[in-house]
């Protein structure tokens, strides 16, 4: 479970969110929604250690993860906006980069893990392609199966059906179903709202539940 | 033709010396201009106000006077080098300072979220800049490097200045003695010929980074 208590962001004198309260149950798909410009991405970004705190924490099961922007441990996967897929790197490679060089994993198992879970994804015959031979939607699928191979305790996703045509958009619907069937817990930052609607358990409206 | 041969040992000896401030210069500015580029974005000042004024001594004053000062000037105020690395001395802080400038340009244009991507997979700092950044600066520095490169081959002429023997000098030796041009043809030819190599090999170098983009 993430809980996220009197979470408080401001650039000097501009308030982004003040005392955020969120929690995240296990297993469970939560959007958080609203317009574009007011603050969702910088929440997300505090999650994954990428911007700090003004006040507040979060918790995930009980250990206080740093919102000092030192991300201490890999405990949530994110897939950006614009993916940041590593262009030097194949789709395999991309996967295995992490848990070869960080988690310490055997090459050959690491492989073994990432081909299962291309495989899951229907990415499996794009795995030795670089990510400027994918369209939009495989490189979001081959981001989405970088971040599942450190076993992220949630995954985070940062507007992930902008710039996605209509099909790409079905296929992330289709591949957060097929991850929440698996009980992999979902975070999912967007402005979409019928994907929105069609995707998640529980709905967080930034706009009207947080203070500024 | 059998003028040719009389000469080609001398001149051979003189690509010895040409061939070795070339690689000994690429050996040490590469690094140098690595970490110099990194100094850039030092987080103290005076780092960063250091590295500026040397970036602009080494691109503000001409090769050739590096060279004299390194070799003359530092003489004499007590610090002698032998010829050679004087030469060395000089090419490296020269080059690594046009390195260091071509290597930050690289530097910048590797985008924010490959670092925040790195970071959320839990890179160290080491691990994001040897296998994440360095090979798309790597990419993206190569025409420019070549540029520099090339350049390399030809100012490697500059170290007649300190009486070093290098394969110009050795042109000019016979040239003057034997009252004809043709050792400076053989000596353009020569120098052709290794501008060619080294270009043929960044094309090479650049077809192999061209597999991804």
């Amino acid at each position: 479970m993430l809980e996220i208590k009197n979470l408080t962001k401001q650039y000097n004198e501009n308030v982004i969110f003040k005392s955020l309260n969120l929690t995240v149950n296990d297993g469970e798909v939560l959007s958080v929604v609203g317009p574009s410009g007011i603050g969702k991405t910088t929440l997300i970004k505090i999650m994954a250690g990428l911007e700090t705190a003004n006040d507040g924490e979060i918790i995930l099961n009980g250990n206080p993860i740093n919102t000092n922007g030192e991300s201490s441990d890999v405990n949530i996967g994110m897939i950006f906006q614009d993916f940041n897929l590593f262009p030097n790197y194949t789709v395999i490679e991309n996967i295995t980069l992490a848990p070869v060089n960080v988690s310490k994993q055997p090459k050959s198992e690491a492989i073994k893990q990432a081909k299962e879970l291309l495989d899951s994804l229907g990415m499996l015959e794009k795995a030795d392609l670089y990510p400027y031979q994918l369209s939009g939607g495989q490189k979001q699928r081959a981001a989405i199966a970088r971040a599942l191979a450190m076993n992220p305790q949630i995954l985070a996703y940062d507007e992930p059906t902008s710039g996605l045509d209509e099909a790409s958009t079905h296929q992330v619907t289709e591949v957060v179903k097929a991850l929440k069937e698996r009980g992999v817990t979902q975070v999912i930052i967007t402005h979409d709202q019928p994907f929105a609607e069609a995707v998640s358990d529980r709905m967080f409206d930034f706009a009207t539940e947080v203070q500024r | 033709m059998s003028y040719l041969i009389t000469i080609i040992p001398s001149l051979m000896s003189g690509l010895k010396t040409t061939l070795g401030v070339f690689f000994l210069t690429i050996i040490g500015s590469v690094p140098l201009g690595i970490l110099v580029s990194l100094g850039m974005k030092s987080p103290y000042f005076t780092i960063r106000w250091l590295i500026n004024g040397y970036i602009w001594i080494m691109r503000g004053t001409p090769l050739l006077l590096q060279l004299i000062f390194i070799y003359y000037g530092l003489g004499m105020m007590g610090i002698t080098f032998p010829r050679f690395e004087s030469a060395i001395i000089a090419f490296i802080i020269n080059y690594a300072a046009y390195l260091a400038e071509i290597f930050r340009g690289g530097l910048q244009s590797v985008p924010r979220g490959q670092y925040d991507a790195a970071k959320v997979l839990g890179f160290s700092k080491i691990q994001t800049f040897f296998k994440i950044v360095l090979p798309q600066v790597i990419k993206i520095v190569v025409p420019s490097f070549g540029n520099e490169v090339i350049n390399l081959v030809k100012d490697t002429s500059l170290v007649y200045v300190i009486g070093l023997g290098d394969i110009l000098r050795a042109g000019n030796i016979a040239a003057s003695r034997d009252v004809t041009l043709t050792p400076y043809l053989l000596v353009g030819v020569m120098y052709l010929i290794m501008t060619a190599i080294v270009t043929l090999l960044l094309r090479r170098s650049e077809t192999v980074l061209n597999t991804w983009r």
